[in-house]
């Protein structure tokens, strides 16, 4: 039998603080989770809460400060192995991508860091796929830089990376706050799919409790470094325990509800 | 005379390769004074690019291919940027562009931005003491800790800080009329609420009164606009009062938008949202027919030849011959 308690990341008792003395900041405070193989789970929170703190230990960018963060059992060491099974959406498209290379080029480069050797036929097949997958012609980038696209059409370019790569595991930080329903319901749709035929781990990052109730298998709701509430979507939304959670399904702008009075 | 007149505007940007992508099309609409126009569509459907339009700030590659844009009857149409930063911008019209929080000078006190602001339409009739006075108490209107934002440096603000700062300068000289380029969406919801807060509270003290809200959150758009337009691949497809374009959609496209919404609602969850598959068309060229019509869930085989036009639809209107 396999050893029960390994899964895709076993996190006990982690903390990252940040400098030193009276300039501390501690951004993840005591944090026991885990994500199991082929699961989605949210994390969800307000803005400073630490989790994209936490996302990028989870790529192997920080060390802990104190605690232990396992990835299928071992910690992280080597970074260019992790991030040939491990790849993340960040929240910033325009920082992941190079100003002086076209967006193509870059999407083709991605394929470097996958251990298999694809042809030149099959890279240019696998980026047109993964581009009408994010909703965008591929003759519509051709010879483009990524400043001559707008915030939501980068962040579609960050998420074609991803179909075109077809990780293990998938860190999204906040992969579709820019872009609109249509396109959001398009990308999640076709996430799912993947999802469903690569097997893949997901761990989605956002303040939209709404995405992460329709997306995930668990919800944690974080709050000032801490996990204040986890558990099964349903259980969270209609009877959230934590003040914190409340506060979250409270603001979001539902059409249905009486929000803000002007 | 309306507040705010748009006729016919069409934009467009003039690549490197001389090519011209055609990313504004035939916008027209008007505003009267005290109205909220919320503005939402497609992430590359042309929010930005017709922000910078209806400033007249052609900065290129943008250039005007056709239309006029006028503020109390004044056109902003091919003017110098210079002009147009010195005799319109803040004064008349303020722009909040997308992202701005993120693009405050990084080596200057919130005081001392906002100061620049007001000291360069002043024209010496006041002293430093005196603007930073005034300065003082009109951030004291913003909720924050008035002292503590203003002499800090943007990065030690949090985001939420940081754009409630960048409203409150933007306004400083009471402008007529506010646009705002997605001002809350790189927020989380507690955050968006309360710049959404400041916002009603600045409309309400008359600080400005009339205002363009741009966004891809239809969801919050029924809680912030009064009408809203629909845009889809650089055109308006569909304008409307609020409660029409949530409520009741006639536009395929605003149909799919409302169709795609994700809610805590456990009765939706079960419902699988809305997709549409393809990408807008291409803007480089001219397109023949709807430019929905290759994703439209309703295409006719008439589609695809004739241009839409729009047209009304009981009192909204709608860019569909078969809406009904
Ligand atoms: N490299 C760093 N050095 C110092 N402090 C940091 C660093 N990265 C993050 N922090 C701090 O850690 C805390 C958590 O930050 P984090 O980026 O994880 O927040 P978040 O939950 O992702 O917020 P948002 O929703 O705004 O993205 C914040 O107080 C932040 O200022
Ligand atoms: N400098 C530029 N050169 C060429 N094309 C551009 C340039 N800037 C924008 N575009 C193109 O113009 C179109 C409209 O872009 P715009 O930024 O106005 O979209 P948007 O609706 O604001 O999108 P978002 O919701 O993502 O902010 C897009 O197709 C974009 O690729
Ligand atoms: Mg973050
Ligand atoms: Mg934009």
């Amino acid at each position: 039998m396999p050893n029960k308690s390994v899964h895709t990341f076993d996190v006990s008792n982690v903390s990252k603080i940040f400098g030193q003395g009276k300039n501390q900041t501690v951004a993840v405070d005591d944090v026991t989770l885990y994500v199991a193989d082929e699961e989605i789970i949210s994390i969800v929170g307000g803005s400073g809460c630490g989790k994209s703190v936490l996302a990028k230990m989870m790529l192997g960018l920080y060390p802990q400060t104190s605690g232990e963060f396992l990835y299928r059992g071992a910690p992280i060491t080597d970074q260019r192995k992790h991030w040939s099974e491990v790849q993340s959406v960040f929240q910033d498209p325009f920082s992941c991508f190079n100003q002086f290379f076209t967006i193509r080029s870059q999407l083709k480069d991605a394929f470097g860091i996958l251990p298999e050797r694809l042809s030149r036929g099959e890279v240019e097949d696998r980026v047109d796929e993964a581009l009408l997958a994010v909703n965008v012609t591929p003759k519509d980038i051709e010879g483009k830089y990524p400043f001559e696209l707008s915030g939501g059409q980068m962040q579609r370019m960050l998420l074609a990376r991803i179909f075109a790569l077809k990780p293990r595991v998938l860190i999204a930080d906040e992969p579709t706050s820019m872009v609109d329903a249509c396109v959001r319901a398009n990308i999640l749709d076709y996430l799912m799919k993947l999802k469903e035929e690569l097997k893949m781990t997901i761990v989605f990052i956002t303040h939209d409790i709404g995405l992460a109730y329709y997306v995930s298998n668990r919800i944690f709701i974080m709050h000032e470094g801490k996990m204040v509430e986890m558990g099964e979507p349903d259980q969270i939304i209609q009877d959230p325990q934590s003040p914190h959670t409340v506060q979250l399904l409270d603001d979001i702008p539902d059409i249905n509800r009486q929000w803000i009075k002007r | 005379m309306a507040t705010f007149e748009v006729e016919n505007l069409s934009l467009h940007y003039l690549t490197r390769f001389g090519q011209k992508i055609h990313a504004v099309t035939d916008v027209s609409f008007t505003m009267e004074k005290g109205e909220i126009l919320g503005i939402a569509g497609e992430s590359g459907c042309g929010k930005s690019t017709l922000v910078n339009g209806l400033m007249g700030l052609f900065i290129p590659p943008l250039h005007l291919t056709s239309g006029d844009v006028r503020v109390a009857g004044e056109s902003l149409m091919n003017r110098d940027p210079k002009d147009i930063r010195e005799n319109v911008l803040s004064q008349k019209v303020s722009m909040i562009p997308q992202g701005a929080f993120n693009a405050l000078n990084p080596t200057r006190k919130v005081k001392d931005i906002a100061f620049d602001v007001i000291h360069a339409h002043d024209h010496g009739e006041h002293t430093k003491k005196e603007i930073y006075e005034r300065l003082e108490d009109r951030f004291d209107l913003f909720g924050m800790d008035t002292q503590r934002v203003l002499n800090s440096y943007p990065i030690e603000l949090t985001a939420g800080e940081r754009q409630r700062s960048v409203i409150g300068i933007s306004t400083l000289l009471n402008p007529q009329m506010v646009i705002a380029d997605e001002p809350t969406s790189a927020l989380d919801v507690t955050t968006q609420k309360i710049v959404i807060r400041m916002i009603f509270d600045l409309l309400e003290k008359g600080i400005f009164n009339t205002m363009i809200f741009i966004t891809h959150e239809l969801p919050l758009l029924r809680h912030v606009a009064d009408r809203i337009a629909i845009m889809y691949a650089g055109e308006f497809v569909e304008v409307g009062t609020t409660d029409q374009i949530v409520f009741d959609p006639r536009h395929p496209y605003t149909q799919a938008l409302m169709g795609s919404v994700l809610s805590t609602n456990p009765e939706q969850k079960n419902k699988k949202p809305f997709t549409i598959e393809g990408a807008p068309p291409s803007l480089t060229q001219a397109i023949p027919g709807c430019r929905f019509a290759e994703r439209c869930p309703k295409v006719r085989p008439e589609c695809k030849v004739n241009i839409q036009s729009m047209r009304m639809v009981g009192d909204r209107q709608v860019r569909c011959d078969y809406a009904e």
